[in-house]
C-alpha cells in the first residue's frame, strides 16, 4: 500500500511570513517525486508539510487542501500524531537516538510508543527492515551496540530502517545523501529505488544529478527575490524537466545557467 | 631540487637552552632565601623564617628573570608567550593554594576525633570528653534527603516546562522568579520555612522537616537551571526524529531527551546537594539543635552537620579542647559526604551518557 498525494492552492507560513505560496500538484504512489531548486525556495518546508513536521516549529501553519488517498490530513479531527504514523521521514543529518543501541533505533517506533511485543517478534521486525534498508549485512553482529557507532553512510540507512519499520505509506527524505560520500550516496539512492515498490516516496535533493538518477517526477521551484515566498514553477516527468522543459527559468537551473 | 638550493628561511629561530629553566629556578631559591635570612635577622620581633615569604620572592624573582632571559635570546613573541604561560599560572596555583590548605587544615584537626565513637554516640549527656555526632549525621542525611526529594521533582519538571513546553509571559517570569530565587539568602528561606510552620503549628515550633523547606527553597532553582542547561544541549533533530516516528511530545520528553540528558541532570543533582549540605543559618531556626537522635523529621529538634559543629565552637564547655575537636571532625565528616557525592556524580555519568 502507498498513497496519492494531492496539494491545493496550498499556502506555508511562518508566523506573518509566507514561505510557499500557492501549490498545486498530485505525488503519485509508487513513483519517487524529487523535489528540486536553490536554496531557501521552500521545498524542505513543503515536504515538512506532508506529515505536519512544519506546525512543530512555533508559529508556523498551513493553508489550502492537502489530502492522502482523498482524505484531508489538515482537518481539525485529524491527529498530527496519527499522520506521521503513517508518513515517515528521513532527515538531512543522520540522527539516531544516541542512548540507544542499533536494534532499539530500530524499533524505536514502537518501543517509544509503549507497543508492547514478543522478542521473537521484534528479532524478526528487526532484521526485515534492516534488511529493507540494506545494513542487516553490515550490522547484523553487533546489533547490540550503539546506534552512534556506525558510520555516516551507515547511520542514515539506519535512520531508513527505523523510518520503514513502523511500516508507513510515505517516506519523505530531506537531503538524506548531502551529508554523505559517494558510495553512501549510491547506496542510498538504490535503496530509494528498492523503496519505491512499496512507498510513496518523496526526495528534497541539490544534487541534480541524483534527481534525474533516480527520480520519475520531478518539481521545479524557486524563489524570485529574498523575502519573496518560494513557488513551484515546473512539475513533469523527470526526463521532460532535465531534456525538455517548458519552462525558462526550469531550463536555466537544470542547465547550470541560472541567475 | 638539489640540496645546494636549500633556503634557510624557517632557521635562524634561537630557543633557551634545556639547563636555563632549573638554574634560574635554584638561584632564585638562593636569592630569596639570603635576602629573607638578612630580614629576619635585622628584625628582633622575627623568631623564625617566613617560608611563605621565601616562596612568593622565589617565584616573582624566578617569573621576572625567566621573561627576561626569554626576551634577549627568544626574542619578542616568543618572550610574550612565556610570559602570559606564567602569568595563567600563576593565577591557577594562586586559586588552588587557599583550597588545598583548607583541607589539609581540615584533615589534620579532624583526625584526632575521626573514631567509631565519633559516629556511633550522640552527645547525650555528655560533658568533656567521647560522645560524637552520630544524631548529626543522621539528621543530616534525613534532612538533605528529604530537601533532594523535594527539590528534583520540582526542578526537573520546571525546566522540562521552561525548556519544552514555555511560551510567552508565563514562561518568562518563571525564567524570572527563579533567577531571583538563586539570589534568597539562607537565612531568608529559613526565616520562611519557620514563617510557614508557626501559620500552621504556632510559635516556637521546630521540626526536621521544615529544615528540609527552607534547603529545598535554596536547592529549587540550582536544580531547575541546571537541568534546564542539560535539556537545552539535546539536539533538535533528536526531538524531530521522535515526532516523525509518530511519538507524541509527552514520549519524546520522557523517552529520548531525559534519557539524552540524564547523565547532566544527575552532574547537576549532586551539585545542588553539595551545595545545600553545608547551610547552617537556616536549620538553626527551623530544625534548631539537640544533643540526642532524633530519627523522626515530623517532630522536635534535630540535630545537623553544619549546626553541630557551629553549636560545638559557640558553646564550648569547660574542656574546650574536647569540643574544638570535635568541630573539626564534624566539618571532615561533612566533606566527606560531599566528597562521596560527587564521586556518586561523576560514575552516575560515566555509566548513563550517551555511548558512541
Amino acid at each position: 500500500m502507498s498513497m496519492r498525494i494531492e496539494l491545493s492552492s496550498l499556502n506555508v507560513y511562518y508566523g506573518s511570513f509566507l514561505a510557499v505560496e500557492d501549490i498545486n500538484m498530485v505525488i503519485e504512489p509508487n513513483s519517487i517525486t524529487a523535489f528540486i531548486g536553490p536554496s531557501g525556495c521552500g521545498k524542505s518546508t513543503l515536504i515538512r508539510t506532508l506529515n505536519r513536521m512544519h506546525e512543530v516549529i512555533p508559529g508556523a501553519y498551513v493553508k489550502g487542501n492537502l489530502t492522502m488517498n482523498g482524505e484531508d490530513i489538515y482537518s481539525p479531527s485529524v491527529d498530527p500524531v496519527k499522520v506521521r504514523r503513517q508518513v515517515g521521514m528521513v532527515f538531512q543529518r543522520p540522527n539516531p537516538f544516541p542512548t540507544m543501541t542499533i536494534k532499539e533505533n530500530v524499533l524505536s517506533g514502537y518501543r517509544l510508543n509503549n507497543n508492547k511485543m514478543s522478542k521473537s517478534d521484534a528479532d524478526a521486525l528487526a532484521e526485515k527492515a534492516l534488511k529493507g534498508a540494506n545494513l542487516w549485512n553490515e550490522v547484523k553482529d553487533r546489533l547490540d551496540r550503539p546506534g552512534s557507532s556506525l558510520s555516516g553512510g551507515q547511520q542514515q540507512r539506519l535512520c531508513i530502517a527505523r523510518a520503514i519499520a513502523v511500516e508507513p505509506e510515505v517516506i519523505l527524505m530531506d537531503e538524506p545523501t548531502s551529508a554523505l560520500d559517494p558510495i553512501s550516496t549510491a547506496a542510498i539512492e538504490d535503496l530509494a529505488i528498492e523503496l519505491k515498490e512499496k512507498f510513496t516516496v518523496v526526495i528534497v535533493t541539490h544534487n541534480m544529478q541524483q534527481a534525474s538518477r533516480i527520480s520519475d517526477m520531478t518539481a521545479f521551484f524557486t524563489i524570485a527575490d529574498t523575502g519573496l515566498p518560494g513557488k513551484l514553477i515546473e512539475y513533469d516527468r523527470t526526463d521532460n524537466i532535465f531534456s525538455n522543459p517548458k519552462e525558462k527559468q526550469t531550463e536555466d537551473y537544470v542547465s547550470g545557467r541560472f541567475g | 631540487m638539489t640540496t645546494a638550493s636549500v633556503t634557510q628561511n624557517f632557521q635562524g629561530s634561537r630557543s633557551l637552552p634545556k639547563w636555563l629553566a632549573p638554574t634560574l629556578l635554584a638561584v632564585a631559591i638562593l636569592a630569596s632565601f639570603s635576602i629573607n635570612s638578612a630580614l629576619a635577622s635585622s628584625n628582633p620581633e622575627a623568631t623564625q623564617l617566613n617560608l611563605f615569604a621565601v616562596a612568593l620572592v622565589a617565584v616573582i624573582t624566578y617569573s621576572i628573570g625567566f621573561y627576561l632571559a626569554s626576551r634577549i635570546i627568544e626574542g619578542q613573541r616568543k618572550s610574550a608567550d612565556r610570559l602570559v604561560t606564567i602569568l595563567v599560572t600563576g593565577a591557577f596555583a594562586l586559586a588552588v593554594v587557599p583550597l588545598i590548605s583548607l583541607a589539609w587544615t581540615v584533615v589534620e584537626r579532624g583526625a584526632a576525633r575521626f573514631d567509631i565513637d565519633f559516629f556511633t554516640f550522640s552527645m547525650r549527656n555528655v560533658v568533656g570528653a567521647g560522645g560524637g555526632a552520630y544524631h548529626a549525621i543522621i539528621g543530616t542525611l534525613e534532612i538533605t534527603g528529604l530537601a533532594t526529594l523535594i527539590s528534583v521533582p520540582i526542578g526537573i519538571m520546571t525546566a522540562i516546562y521552561l525548556v519544552e513546553y514555555g511560551r510567552g509571559a508565563l514562561a518568562r517570569a518563571v525564567t524570572f522568579f527563579v533567577d531571583v530565587m538563586t539570589g534568597i539568602p539562607s537565612i531568608v528561606a529559613g526565616l520562611f520555612a519557620y514563617a510557614a510552620f508557626v501559620v500552621i503549628f504556632g510559635p516556637g515550633v521546630r521540626m526536621g522537616v521544615g529544615g528540609a523547606i527552607a534547603l529545598s527553597v535554596l536547592m529549587i532553582p540550582v536544580v531547575i537551571r541546571a537541568t534546564e542547561e542539560m535539556l537545552k544541549i539535546v539536539p533538535n533533530e533528536l526531538r524531530e526524529a521522535s515526532y516523525a516516528l509518530g511519538v507524541p511530545k509527552w514520549l519524546t520528553v520522557t523517552k529520548v531527551v531525559l534519557p539524552t540528558a540524564l547523565a547532566g541532570i544527575a552532574t547537576g543533582v549532586m551539585i545542588a546537594i553539595a551545595r545545600i549540605i553545608g547551610e547552617t543559618a537556616p536549620l538553626l531556626i527551623i530544625a534548631g539543635f539537640t544533643a540526642s537522635t532524633n530519627f523522626n523529621p515530623f517532630d522536635e529538634r534535630m540535630m545537623t552537620l553544619p549546626v553541630f559543629v557551629y553549636t560545638s565552637y559557640a558553646n564550648q564547655g569547660s574542656d574546650a579542647q574536647t569540643y574544638i575537636d570535635r568541630a573539626w571532625t564534624g566539618a571532615l565528616v561533612l566533606m566527606l559526604i560531599v566528597m562521596i557525592l560527587n564521586i556518586i556524580a561523576r560514575l552516575v555519568s560515566k555509566y548513563f551518557s550517551p555511548k558512541g
